[in-house]
């Protein structure tokens, strides 16, 4: 059962489908409180494109990516994977997990202290039936491609090994099993920006010859812009904006976008960032505001904006904004008189 | 599986630099390590001694003579004295190491396979099925070992035997109880997320992915345990739980020999410091294998 | 008339030993601050940037660390205090503000009490008098109900909220100089830019001298008057921030601005970026520690560490480059890995 394309190139990749993912936590005495972390999140990956996930801490970015690899469940919702249905009849979820691999922040952690990097690579083929020394020969093969001399790499510890050079192994790794998305979560964050460059070419270039398909979280908006084909931002669980990644750049549809993109430095010393666009931290999503989750940090906030739950709205073709002020007759002093009007692409 | 991408780049003919493996690297720094040596070597004569125990005797511990009743150390053709019964106490002693360390080690390495299991299983699975092992567990962990061994002695009679079942009883919980602590924090790296991601089983994750990072910690922490089995076992010899007389067993020994405190101090106390000194060479063994393992290279 | 700096360090010289191994994290670093201005050291992993900071005020562990070289802070030989001096320096005239307050506030004490200490450590104060000054200090970073902030613990705080506390700890005992260790690093960018522009008001307000230590140019941008590049323990580059913006003239200087250019990076361009990884502070190579990674690198950058030149006139930007003029009229561009 090879990695074949079933859907052709208009099917989504991967489709989340009102994910839903809470967390029980305890509270005081008999309180039993909740972490919303995602709460009904709803996007599509593409064949062949990089989607960037950009957020602060609270907005879900990381549950969504376990809820992507399955490496927790989701409560409610669905996620299907080429037309199929993931852990259904058509895909169960070891064949899935062929399919889709990750790259972690942490690239210390995420290889076994115990194992040299060789067997690390090769464990993933060794599990789905490629026998041992195959499975090394593979692993060999993935180290010369990511950069790694299979001949000095190959037999050492990670302990030995450099933080850009462990995660150019756990690139090999995720690849080893010939995957058709990957799912990079900070992958790139704890690296030095000397490193971090080299790894961004690699992965660009792994992309178009293993014709891969990315998803890239990330809280570095200088990054993300680089990467990413389309950018989906998150706050509080929820989906708020997604859309090409230069049109949000250049036109954000969602306040808080705007926000993010507004406390980005300044590269120019003779424009320094005079005022913080949010004040206060973001909130915890325990507790998420009601109607709109971001409503009491919102410049433009008004009253219906407490009581309304904004939806997704097309603001331009691709471009969609979870926002009251988009939505046609929602309320809002800015909300458009009637939808608007986008040709099908 | 489609193999043919990876083809691109020649198999590597330069044969492989590896590191030495993690217990490579433990074992050189042991090596180099003059205290575990020195302990090492006391342990090995130990062993050894129990292993040729009755080719190698000087004396005979068996036979017993009024007359020469609680000799002391020095006395011609008993170097180390006479017991209350007048045997010699050096025979006694060698042969004594027989069964005090069997009592010793076997329920410790009895409890380390059980023990462990439990506990890497309980710490693998979490949620319910870890809450519902480690709380009986704990009920155990709850008594006095001392309590818990004689109680299980009593409960299954006297004899070796069963002081080695009760022994093994005694240890499991405690045993288990490190197991899971480490497990579960080897469970939580990012490197068994990886593992689980690339679709393996639970069984072929713990084998290959979880084994090598724990034992470590759970082996020190159960050779340690091999001091307190000596001591329990010599208490219940004293209780008259464990071995019976006539065999020489040092906890044994030193209950017979208790009334001699008076008049032979010396001679009284040398089972003590038999149980003495294996249980701290076995300690200090055990805390440099401790260090030796918590190194990084 | 030539006033005197707030800081000057002179050949600074730091090195750990770590069992068998001697570990070379400052490696000859020279560095002024005047009066009221603010300098960023910026570097990777591994470039000393921190440790440099730390020898400021002596933190570092005095029996495995040998520090040569001279410091001087308010005209004082930082290297010569003893005891009680020691303890004048921390908080009336320097103070230090660090990446992760949760690690650097004692979790047991509330933020009133632990600013109410040092406050008392230093000067004759009633507990009331202590308290009413701790409440000032912490409406001087703009705390939301700073009352009630008095009596919170630092687990019951957000991250934007602990680092305004942990910054009004520093200013409350009034500091000449303060020193910021990637203060900013592990704030999300919506907290990030409250508090640059925070310590940046301060700092106006206050007549502060700040060293800002980042990884992060862009957080340099928004505080720095002077930028100070460092790579393996010594400082590559030393400009004004328009300067070091407009003409860097140190191959390592354009690679890292490289990876943040001011329009930002444009999709499908390659990323500038270099092989290698910073040095091993054990094993330095002799000569120019960027020399193994540096594109321009000759057999004599291998041999020599370059020496300090002055590029341009009186605007004291400096350089440790043998080759710095080739490399400011052909600036690295896509060097591509």
């Amino acid at each position: 059962m090879d990695n074949q394309d079933i859907g052709g190139p208009a099917q989504p990749l991967l489709s989340a489908r009102q994910l839903v993912k809470h967390f029980p936590v305890k509270g005081a005495l008999g309180k039993r409180d909740v972490v919303r972390a995602v709460d009904g999140v709803d996007f599509d990956v593409l064949k062949g494109e990089t989607l960037g996930v950009v957020g602060e801490s609270g907005c879900g970015k990381s549950t969504t990516a376990r809820l992507l690899m399955q490496l927790i469940h989701h409560d409610r919702g669905e996620l299907v994977f080429d037309a199929r249905t993931v852990g259904g009849h058509d895909l169960p979820l070891r064949a899935y997990r062929r399919q889709v691999q990750m790259v972690f922040q942490d690239s210390y952690s995420s290889l076994n202290p115990r194992l040299t990097m060789e067997q690390s690579v090769g464990f993933g083929p060794s599990v789905h039936g490629v026998g041992k020394r195959e499975s090394l020969e593979r692993a060999r093969d993935l180290l010369a491609r990511v950069g790694l001399e299979p001949s000095r790499f190959a037999g050492r510890y990670a302990h030995e090994l450099s933080g850009g050079q462990r995660q150019r192994v756990n690139i090999a790794r995720a690849l080893a099993v010939n995957p058709r998305l990957v799912i990079l979560d900070e992958a790139v964050s704890a690296l030095d920006k000397s490193v971090e460059a080299q790894v961004l070419n690699l992965l660009q270039d792994l992309k178009d010859s293993l014709d891969l398909t990315y998803v890239f979280i990330s809280h570095d908006l200088h990054v993300v812009r680089y990467v990413s084909d389309r950018i989906l931002v998150m706050y509080l669980g929820e989906v708020v904006e997604v859309g090409p990644a230069e049109a949000l750049f250049e036109s954000a549809g969602h306040p808080y976008t705007q926000a993010l993109l507004t406390s980005m430095p300044s590269m120019d010393p003779a424009n320094r960032t005079l005022v913080s666009p949010l004040s206060g931290d973001p909130p915890s999503p325990i507790a998420p505001p009601s109607g709109c989750r971001f409503h009491t940090r919102c410049p433009h906030a008004e009253p219906v904006c407490g009581q309304r739950a904004p939806r997704l709205t097309p603001v331009a073709a691709g471009h969609l904004a979870a926002c009251l002020m988009v939505e046609a007759g929602a309320g809002h002093s800015r909300s458009p008189a009637v939808a608007l009007r986008l040709q099908e692409v | 599986m489609n193999l043919a991408f990876i083809r691109s780049a020649p198999p590597s003919a330069t044969p492989i630099e590896s590191s030495p493996g993690y217990w490579q690297s433990v074992f050189s720094r042991l090596r180099r390590d003059p205290v575990a040596w020195l302990v090492g070597t006391v342990i090995l004569a130990l062993v050894l001694m129990a292993i040729l125990g009755p080719h190698i005797l000087p004396g005979d511990p068996f036979t017993t003579s009024m007359f020469k009743r609680l000799k002391p150390v020095g006395t011609a053709g008993f170097p180390l004295g006479t017991d209350e019964l007048g045997r010699d106490l050096l025979s006694r002693l060698m042969l004594g190491a027989r069964l005090s360390l069997f009592m010793g080690i076997t329920p410790v390495i009895l409890a380390f396979f059980i023990g462990g299991s439990i506990g890497i299983v309980a710490g693998y699975a979490g949620g319910w099925v870890n809450s519902l092992i480690m709380r009986t567990i704990d009920v155990f962990y709850a008594f006095p070992s001392v309590l818990l061994a004689v109680a299980f002695s009593g409960a299954l009679g006297a004899g070796v035997d069963n002081a080695l079942i009760s022994l093994t009883l005694v240890f499991v919980p405690q045993v288990a109880r490190i197991a899971e602590s480490v497990t579960t924090q080897v469970r939580n790296r990012d490197y068994i997320e990886a593992a689980r991601a690339s679709g393996a089983s639970a069984f072929t994750i713990i084998r290959t992915q979880v084994l090598g990072n724990v034992l470590g910690p759970i082996f020190v922490f159960t050779t340690g345990l091999i001091s307190v089995s000596m001591i329990l076992a010599s208490g219940l010899s004293f209780l008259g739980l464990g071995v019976s007389p006539p065999e020489p067993e040092w906890g044994l020994m030193l209950n017979t020999l208790r009334t001699a405190i008076y008049t032979q101090p010396l001679v009284s106390a040398l089972p003590g410091a038999m149980i003495f000194i294996t249980s701290i060479s076995f300690n200090i063994l055990a805390d440099r294998m401790r260090v030796a393992m918590a190194t990084r290279s | 008339m030539s006033e005197q700096p707030m800081v000057r360090v002179e050949d600074l010289k730091v090195r750990f030993s770590r069992g068998r191994q001697t570990l070379s994290a400052v490696n000859g670093v020279n560095l002024q601050v005047a009066r009221g201005e603010v300098l960023t050291l910026i570097g990777e992993s591994g470039s000393g940037k921190s440790v440099t900071l730390r020898a400021l005020m002596r933190l570092h562990n005095e029996r495995s660390t040998r520090i040569e070289g001279r410091i001087e802070i308010a005209g004082q030989d930082v290297m010569a205090l003893k005891g009680k001096q020691l303890q004048a320096l921390r908080g009336p005239v320097a103070a230090m503000i660090f990446q992760e307050p949760l690690l650097a506030l004692d979790p047991v004490y509330t933020i009133g009490q632990q600013i109410i200490e040092g406050l008392r450590r230093h000067r004759p104060l009633s507990h009331k008098q202590a308290r009413a000054l701790a409440l000032e200090a912490l409406k001087q970073v703009r705390i939301p109900s700073p009352e009630q902030r008095l009596d919170a613990y630092p687990h019951e705080m957000s991250g934007g909220m602990r680092q305004r506390a942990m910054i009004a700890l520093a200013l409350s005992c009034q500091p000449q100089l303060l020193l910021a260790d990637e203060p900013t690093t592990a704030l999300d960018a919506t907290v990030q830019i409250q508090i640059l522009i925070l310590l940046r008001e301060l700092q106006q307000a206050l007549g502060l001298s700040i060293i800002f230590v980042t990884h992060d140019i862009g957080a340099a941008v928004e505080v720095a008057d002077r930028v100070a590049v460092m790579y393996g323990g010594r400082i590559v580059e030393q400009a004004s921030l328009a300067d070091l913006l407009d003409h860097p003239h140190h191959p390592y200087t354009q690679v890292l601005l490289g990876t943040r250019p001011k329009d930002g990076l444009r999709k499908g361009e390659r990323m500038i970026s270099i092989p290698g990884a910073p040095p091993d502070l054990a094993n330095l190579p002799s000569g120019c520690t960027f020399a193994p990674r540096c594109p321009r690198a000759s057999e004599l950058c291998s041999r020599e560490v370059p020496p300090t030149e002055v590029v341009n006139v009186g605007g004291r930007h400096l350089v440790s480059c043998h080759h710095h003029q080739a490399a400011a009229r052909e600036p690295l561009r896509s060097v591509g890995v």
